[in-house]
Parts: C-alpha cells; sequence; structure tokens
C-alpha cells in the first residue's frame, strides 16, 4: 500500500436484507481528494458512518494511517484524526460558532475532565477555534448562535469544527448541498487548499466540483464500487456515464474543466 | 447589527438574572434572622428545610439540567447521606461500632465524607449501567435502581426497617453549636453556597462545555472526540454527591431519618423544584424551593390536597413559562 493514509478492507453491512455496504475496499491516499460518487440510496452515507464509527459494519476492517481502528467509538477515531462533516448538519444550535468549534479543540488540547478554570477565559483554547474558524470564513460571526446562520453557513461551520480537530483526513458528505453558486465556488477553494495537507474523502452530487476536485474517484452503485479510478478514467468510462452520470450532460462539463 | 443587539439584550438578561440571584439570597438570609430576633424558632428550621431541599435539587439539576439527565432516583442519593448521618449518630449515642467493626464518629467534619465517598461509589454503579440507555429508559432504569435502595433501607432492622431511626443528638460541627437553629442555618446556608459555586464553576469549565455539548448534542461531542458516556457519568456521581450531602444536612435537621427519603415520591419532588425554579438555571432550585416548601407548609396546613395546587402551579410552568420561577422572574424564558 503505498502512501495510504485511510484504508478500507472488505467492508460489509447489511439492514435486513438490503446490501448497503457490500464487498467495499477503498483507500485515501495523502494529498488527495477522493470523491465517492453514486445515485440515492447507493450507501455512500452508510460507508462515511462506518469510517466515523457511528455505524458499525457486519465485517471487514478499517484502518487509520496502518492502525486498525474498526473497533473504536467515534469519539477515539476523532481523536486519531478523523473529521467528519454530516450530510445534514449536526450544530449545537443555542451555541455560538465559537462554542461549537471550540469543544473540537478541547478534544485535542489536553482532557475535558478539568473542572475549574473558566473556558471563557482560556485563551489557548479560543485561539485555536478561531483559527479553525478563520480556515472557514466566520470569524466575524464567531459570536453569534448557530442558529442564527444561513444553511450554508452551518455547512462552512461544520467544516470548521471538523479542522479544529486538526485532522489527518475529512470525511464530506455533500458539503455543497444546498450552498449557492458562491458559496459552493468558496467552498471548493478551501477544499482545494487544504488537500495538500488533508486528505478528503468526499461524497458529492455536484459534478462540477467533483471533476474539478477530485483526483480519484469511486462510483458506489447498490452498495458496490461499480468502478473506480483516476477522475480522467471516470469521466471517460463508458459504463459509468451509462449508468450512472448521464453521458451528454458529461461531455459538456467535461469539456470546460479538461 | 444584529450581533450588538443580540449582545446587549444577553448581558442585560444576565445582570438581570444575578439581581434576581441575589434578592433570592438576601430573603432566605433574613427570613431566620428576623425569625431569630422575634423568637419564632420554626421559621428558622423552615428556612433551613427549605435550603437543604435547594441543595439537593442543585445536585439534581447539575444532572438534569446542565446535563440533561433526567434521573428519577435521586432519592436514593438523599436517603444514603440521611443514613449515613443517622448511623454514625446512633453508634456515637450508644457508643457501639459500626458492623460490629467500625468505630462511629458524631463529627459531621467526618460524616460529610463518608456520605460523599458512599454516594459517589453508588451513582458510579448506578450511572455506569443507567447511562448505557437514554431517555424513558433512563428514568425508569434510575427509578428502579433507587427502589432497590428504598426496600434495602427498609430491610435495615439494626436502624429501625420500615420506622427509621431518631437522631436523639445532632451531630455536631468543628465550629458553632450545631444544635443551635440559627447555627445550623449558616452551616446549612454555606453548604448550599459552596454546592451553587461547585456549580458554577463545573458549568464553566472545559467538563461543563463537554456537558452542555452531551446534552444539547451528543453527536457534536462524539464527533468532536469526546466520549458522551464518561462526561455524562462523572457528570452523574458529582450531582448524587452534592445531594447525598443535603441528605445529610436533612437528617440532622429532622433528627430523624427513614425510608421515605429514599422513595420515589421524594425524587419526584426533587424533578418537581428543579422544573418549577428553572431547568439549568443556577439559582432555579432555590426559587423551586422555595415555592415548594411553602406551598407544602402553609397550603398543606390548610388542605390535604395541596399537591393538586403544586400540580396547577406546575402545569403553568410547563405550559407557559420554560424558564421555570427564575425565568419568570428575569423575563427571559431561554430553552431549558
Ligand atoms: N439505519 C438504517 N436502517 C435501515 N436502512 C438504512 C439505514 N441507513 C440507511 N439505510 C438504507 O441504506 C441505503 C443506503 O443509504 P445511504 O447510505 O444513506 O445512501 P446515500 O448516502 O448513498 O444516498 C438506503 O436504501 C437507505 O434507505
Ligand atoms: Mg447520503
Amino acid at each position: 500500500m503505498v502512501d495510504s493514509i485511510m484504508r478500507i478492507q472488505k467492508l460489509y453491512k447489511s439492514f435486513g436484507a438490503l446490501k448497503a455496504t457490500d464487498d467495499v475496499s477503498l483507500d485515501l491516499r495523502k494529498g488527495e481528494i477522493h470523491a465517492l460518487i453514486g445515485p440515492n440510496g447507493a450507501g455512500k452515507s452508510t460507508l462515511i458512518s462506518q469510517i466515523a464509527g457511528s455505524l458499525k459494519p457486519d465485517s471487514g476492517q478499517i484502518f487509520l494511517d496502518g492502525e486498525d481502528i474498526t473497533q473504536l467509538s467515534v469519539a477515539a477515531r476523532a481523536v486519531k484524526g478523523l473529521g467528519r462533516c454530516f450530510q445534514v448538519s449536526s450544530l449545537a444550535m443555542p451555541l455560538s460558532v465559537r462554542r461549537n468549534v471550540m469543544i473540537a479543540s478541547q478534544a485535542i488540547t489536553g482532557s475535558s475532565f478539568r473542572f475549574w478554570k473558566a473556558v471563557e477565559s482560556d485563551k489557548a483554547l479560543i485561539a485555536a477555534a478561531d483559527e479553525a474558524i478563520d480556515m472557514v470564513g466566520l470569524l466575524d460571526r464567531a459570536d453569534e448562535p448557530a442558529s442564527y446562520l444561513s444553511h450554508g453557513e452551518r455547512r462552512q461551520l461544520e467544516v470548521g469544527c471538523a479542522l479544529a480537530l486538526k485532522p489527518k483526513l475529512l470525511l464530506l458528505d455533500e458539503p455543497m448541498a444546498g450552498l449557492g453558486a458562491g458559496g459552493s465556488e468558496r467552498l471548493t477553494g478551501l477544499l482545494e487548499s487544504l488537500k495538500l495537507d488533508i486528505p478528503i474523502l468526499l461524497i458529492e452530487h455536484d459534478m462540477d466540483a467533483v471533476f474539478r476536485l477530485a483526483d480519484r474517484i469511486s462510483v458506489l452503485v447498490y452498495g458496490q464500487i461499480v468502478a473506480q479510478g483516476t477522475s480522467h478514467k471516470i469521466r471517460h468510462d463508458p459504463l459509468v456515464r451509462e449508468a450512472y452520470l448521464g453521458s451528454s450532460d458529461l461531455d459538456v462539463t467535461g469539456e470546460v474543466y479538461d | 447589527m444584529i450581533n450588538s443587539i443580540t449582545s446587549l439584550n444577553f448581558t442585560k438578561n444576565m445582570s438581570r438574572e444575578s439581581w434576581v440571584n441575589l434578592l433570592l439570597l438576601v430573603v432566605i438570609v433574613s427570613v431566620p434572622i428576623i425569625a431569630t430576633l422575634m423568637d419564632e424558632v420554626y421559621y428558622v428550621n423552615l428556612s433551613t428545610r427549605i435550603i437543604i431541599i435547594a441543595m439537593a435539587a442543585v445536585g439534581l439539576n447539575f444532572a438534569l439540567g446542565f446535563g440533561g439527565m433526567v434521573s428519577f432516583g435521586h432519592a436514593a442519593f438523599f436517603g444514603l447521606g440521611g443514613y449515613v448521618a443517622g448511623i454514625a449518630a446512633f453508634h456515637s449515642f450508644e457508643g457501639t461500632l459500626f458492623l460490629g467493626l467500625i468505630p462511629a464518629s458524631d463529627q459531621m467534619l467526618l460524616i460529610w465524607p463518608v456520605a460523599l465517598l458512599g454516594a459517589a461509589m453508588i451513582a458510579l454503579l448506578i450511572g455506569a449501567i443507567s447511562l448505557r440507555t437514554q431517555g424513558v429508559y433512563f428514568i425508569m432504569i434510575t427509578l428502579a435502581f433507587a427502589q432497590m435502595i428504598y426496600y434495602f433501607s427498609i430491610s435495615l432492622t439494626t436502624y429501625g426497617g420500615e420506622d427509621g431511626l431518631s437522631i436523639i443528638l445532632r451531630n455536631n460541627f468543628a465550629i458553632g453549636n450545631s444544635n443551635n437553629p440559627l447555627h445550623f442555618f449558616a452551616l446549612c446556608f454555606f453548604a448550599l453556597l459552596m454546592s451553587l459555586w461547585l456549580s458554577h464553576r463545573m458549568v464553566g469549565s472545559r467538563f461543563g462545555a463537554a456537558l452542555t455539548m452531551a446534552k444539547l448534542n451528543e453527536t457534536r461531542l462524539a464527533t468532536a472526540g469526546i466520549e458522551p458516556y464518561s462526561i455524562r457519568l462523572v457528570a452523574f456521581v458529582v450531582s448524587a454527591m452534592i445531594t447525598a450531602f443535603a441528605g445529610a444536612l436533612f437528617a440532622d435537621l429532622n433528627g430523624f431519618v427513614d425510608p421515605s427519603m429514599l422513595s420515589w415520591h421524594r425524587s419526584g419532588e426533587i424533578i418537581v423544584i428543579v422544573v418549577l425554579g428553572g431547568v439549568g438555571r443556577l439559582f432555579g432550585p432555590i426559587a423551586g424551593a422555595i415555592a415548594f416548601v411553602l406551598l407544602e407548609t402553609f397550603l398543606g396546613g390548610f388542605t390535604d390536597r395541596w399537591q393538586l395546587f403544586l400540580g396547577l402551579v406546575l402545569l403553568g410552568v410547563v405550559l407557559f413559562a420554560r424558564g421555570g420561577l427564575i425565568g419568570l422572574m428575569t423575563g427571559n424564558a431561554r430553552h431549558g
């Protein structure tokens, strides 16, 4: 295995008779964005949940930096460097933007079993959080409750929360969904600037963004990976085009970014 | 613009809440002092009762209000504290050994650590199992554990079984005279202040930040790399210890401890006080305890059906004032 930061090996997960993950193996390499595409219900979110630890696979292994993390809890994986963003934002709405991010900074800057010192005056903690908030461009709104943010800003905040973990990789589940063209553009720029330091496993429906960002693409259909390869290869794979992408659309977007 | 307006409102409400809190403290301190001057011991002890029950609720509020854990078994910890004080007083008075082995003491400064340690150990056990469940299952399992301890207390024939145990001589504190009602009030008031300060500091700490997140969004907490389970467990233990401390004081106040201290009615009362005062409000338990004890004492002296009125008040609070009495007084019915 060359330089992969995260590797999934023969993962299976069924919900009753439904095979949501069916013999999936893939890896995420240093410095890359690996896009996971596929129709709704293909099992993309289910796969992310298993990598992040909120769902236990029926069988198979997940390795982070060579270590088998299949049995670890969500929190343990997060501390080891798995940053995750949900398809549906999961934030503490009444708390400020900063408070949402600080909790992640807190996890990596020492124990949470400190009972006395006020976090409000913990300069190091606040600075660490603000750094992540700044990266996603929300610093001027850091004191506002998360509930005041627009849908797009909440997505940015989630990315900020994940970045505050100083993660080894990011798992992003449709981060562009519902962002306007501007928001999408900005996030694409951010991800591009991040990927060298933090490789990203990206689920995304916006094919423009996928082809612009992804170094490699895996296509998931009915829980199985039906095609895997470089962005270029997938774009021109006749099977993929026919089965999933819809060939006419693709030619247009393909030309633009070639 | 929006930012400055909300932060302004926020500070205004905060200071108003601080004023309300201060007012509550002033009232609760002046009543027993005036009562002492007027030789009305009854009102001194009534104030002490309010203080102690408030402290039991401060304990529960830590788990319920700040951590979102609806424990229906906190009477077990209240009673545990009470029985430690009662059993210590009993053996000291009789000059006998606890379990025939351990010499007892009538010194509160020795009794309290035992009560706190005992509560911590039992809470650790109950919490470790109960916190694997959530919602209504958590409520039921904490109730079930408390009922087990309740029946255990009934089986303690050495200590009066169902009839309970009289504390003939109140345990002693290092300074002052614990038999003096005003001295004992002062002692309990100081304990209450300590528990409030402890809650306040802990809620504002790293631990408190994690606990708040465990309540608001457990998924966010875990995704941020902190185990919700261990945070909750520690909070549950701290909460039980504060309530047990209150229980030890309650036994000495009444000169009596019996299994009713551990009954599920008592657990329900503590929940009612927290909700009445304002869930997750630092001084909510004090407002709740004042309202509860006054209703119980004055309406209860008037009619046995006083709980009907309590029910109506509670209904009003739950339906119209989610911030409880504190929320009403500060005009800020923040999320509960
Ligand atoms: N917890 C669950 N229980 C039962 N079925 C589920 C569960 N989660 C997802 N599924 C099913 O598994 C399939 C894959 O879902 P999902 O991973 O969300 O797909 P995608 O993210 O690719 O749209 C869907 O058919 C969905 O209904
Ligand atoms: Mg999905």
